[in-house]
């Protein structure tokens, strides 16, 4: 009778230790919404300064750039910086340093990630390489096979983030490179079916890596009229379980992101911000738990 | 008794519903945010990006010409001032090489519309203006290709509806965008003759689906960047002025 009790008293003791942190747990997420910022440049293509003149003159620049995502950061460290590829070309900067200059501003800007546009390849595959050592944050390609390449090992397919315990996966597309891109320059790059590529991305980010966020960082172009080409859009539609496509190598301005049903009529935000580091795109995405979410689903206000 | 029950019981609940608990998201907000002048210059950047600017600046920002005008490549249906400027320089630039070279003249230019990178604004033209005309370090190559294969570069030109910079070449299409007159320096195309075509080392090897240029006799590499012979036209002339002409255009 006493030693049961005993044992009694000593389970009563464990739960109440494991409920009191468990009970603190659901409380931090029950009243702290997570705010996950996602910030994204595409087609920069080497425009460091501020324009001087035409019609976009005053705009744009990269140390202007980094205030603005200073100050963004300063308000959310629960942030992202990507960008969708074409780095380099484009400006003096590019001719005479080679891509340089624009690496070790993005690693300064603490970019976390970019995929690689076709205009990456203007100096070679050696071109590229050669500039890797300036650049502190990943690249990310799923569909540019670089394994006979010089690049072989220097990419990742994908890669995944972690921000206050929400897990962001985060793949790379690019573009098909042949007819866009001299065979010498890209030499034994091979590129692989975007649409196979992301259904198997997006699979392995949901179910083995159990991302909450996945986003698809693209170089395909956002729309192509009248041709079968595939696009963010089209991209979009034909998979699941992408949250959001930030896309690249059309330039174009999108005056709001585009909400796409996928293939699970689930909605997919494509955004893409021109050309130039003119716009600063800003996805912010806020988490709650299950049993917190409204009944009306998630809302999205572009 | 009772009670110690009951916190086994809310043990097990909140263990259950923590499990449940998946995250979710509820909310998405997204804007473009424009990259205007209100924003701060961050020092440190700007300090860092000094040295490579003035090092760029001394070399590019010398005065060669005056442009009277701005030039865009969307200023123009089936052909552009800003193209018909780029097209005519590389022809009379990359010639004099080409025929101390060889012996022979260019027959024509062709390149791709998209190579275009900028509009050739008004004012004061240097070495910067070409940068920004053609940032790439694409350059001139001259194919020699048989009156066929000509055939099918005009109906490349045909069918892709877009104003490819070309140079000696006259196009005219009717409402079905059917030729109604080709001619290569004013006489008609001889499907029997070999013609010299100069264009960019990127159209060449198959860029923007221009694949009439194989096979071919022989392919001549000028070494001479596109760039370049802006630049070197800038520096012949003093006003530039080009206009849209008749060179390439659909009668309605």
């Amino acid at each position: 009778m006493k030693r049961r009790d005993f044992i009694q008293q000593a389970s009563a003791g464990t739960a109440l230790v494991t409920l009191g942190s468990l009970g603190l747990q659901s409380f931090t997420s029950l009243n702290n919404t997570t705010k996950i910022t996602i910030l994204h440049t595409n087609d920069v293509h080497s425009h460091i300064d501020t324009f001087e003149e035409g019609r976009n003159a005053n705009k744009g620049g990269v140390a202007r750039r980094a205030s603005l995502i200073d100050s963004i950061r300063k308000e959310n460290p629960n942030t992202l910086l990507l960008d969708a590829g074409d780095i380099f070309q484009g400006t003096p900067y590019f001719n005479y340093y080679g891509g340089e200059l624009e690496f070790k501003l993005m690693s300064k800007l603490k970019y976390d990630a970019a995929t690689i546009g076709n205009h990456d390849f203007d100096n070679g595959i050696d071109g590229l390489f050669a500039q890797l050592p300036h650049a502190k944050f990943q690249f990310i390609s799923a569909n540019y096979d670089f394994s006979n390449t010089i690049m072989d090992t220097q990419t990742k397919p994908y890669q995944v983030f972690q921000k206050n315990g929400i897990k962001i996966g985060v793949f790379g597309l690019g573009i098909e490179l042949n007819g866009l891109v001299a065979p010498n320059m890209f030499k034994e790059t091979k590129y692989l079916n975007p649409l196979e590529i992301s259904q198997d991305m997006s699979r392995i980010l949901k179910t083995e890596e159990k991302c909450d966020l996945i986003i698809c960082l693209s170089h395909l172009g956002y729309n192509y009229r009248n041709s079968n080409k595939i696009s963010d859009l089209s991209l979009a539609k034909a998979t699941k379980d992408i949250d959001l496509i930030i896309g690249g190598h059309t330039h174009t301005f999108l005056p709001k992101p585009t909400i796409v049903k996928n293939s699970d009529n689930k909605n997919v935000l494509v955004n893409q911000v021109g050309c130039y580091g003119i716009y600063l795109g800003k996805i912010d995405f806020y988490f709650d738990s299950d049993k917190n979410k409204s009944a009306n689903g998630t809302s999205i206000i572009v | 008794m009772r009670f110690t029950h009951f916190l086994f019981l809310l043990y097990f609940l909140s263990f259950l519903n923590c499990k449940d608990e998946k995250l979710k998201i509820i909310k998405i907000e997204g804007q473009q945010i424009i990259i205007s002048d209100s924003l701060i210059l961050d020092g440190e950047i700007e300090n860092f990006i000094k040295p490579f600017r003035d090092n760029i600046q001394k070399d590019l920002d010398s005065i060669l010409a005056y442009s009277a005008g701005t030039y865009s490549k969307t200023d123009g249906e089936l052909n552009t001032a800003v193209g018909n400027f780029m097209a005519d320089a590389i022809y009379s630039e990359a010639n004099p090489i080409f025929k101390s070279r060889t012996g022979h003249d260019i027959d024509m230019v062709i390149f791709n519309h998209g190579a275009i990178r900028s509009a050739l604004n008004k004012g004061n033209v240097s070495k910067r203006t070409a940068f920004e005309l053609m940032p790439f370090e694409n350059t001139v190559v001259v194919i020699a290709i048989k009156g066929t294969q000509i055939d099918s570069l005009i109906d490349f030109l045909r069918t892709s509806k877009t104003a490819h910079p070309v140079s000696k070449l006259k196009l005219v299409l009717n409402q079905e965008f059917k030729i109604m007159e080709a001619k290569i320096k004013g006489k008609n195309i001889d499907k029997n003759r070999i013609y010299y075509v100069a264009t960019s080392n990127y159209v060449y090897s198959g860029g923007d689906n221009m694949s009439f240029f194989k096979p071919n006799d022989s392919v001549y590499r000028l070494d001479y960047k596109i760039r370049n012979t802006l630049i070197d036209k800038f520096i012949k002339l003093d006003t530039i002025e080009p206009v849209i002409d008749d060179r390439f255009i659909q009668i309605k």
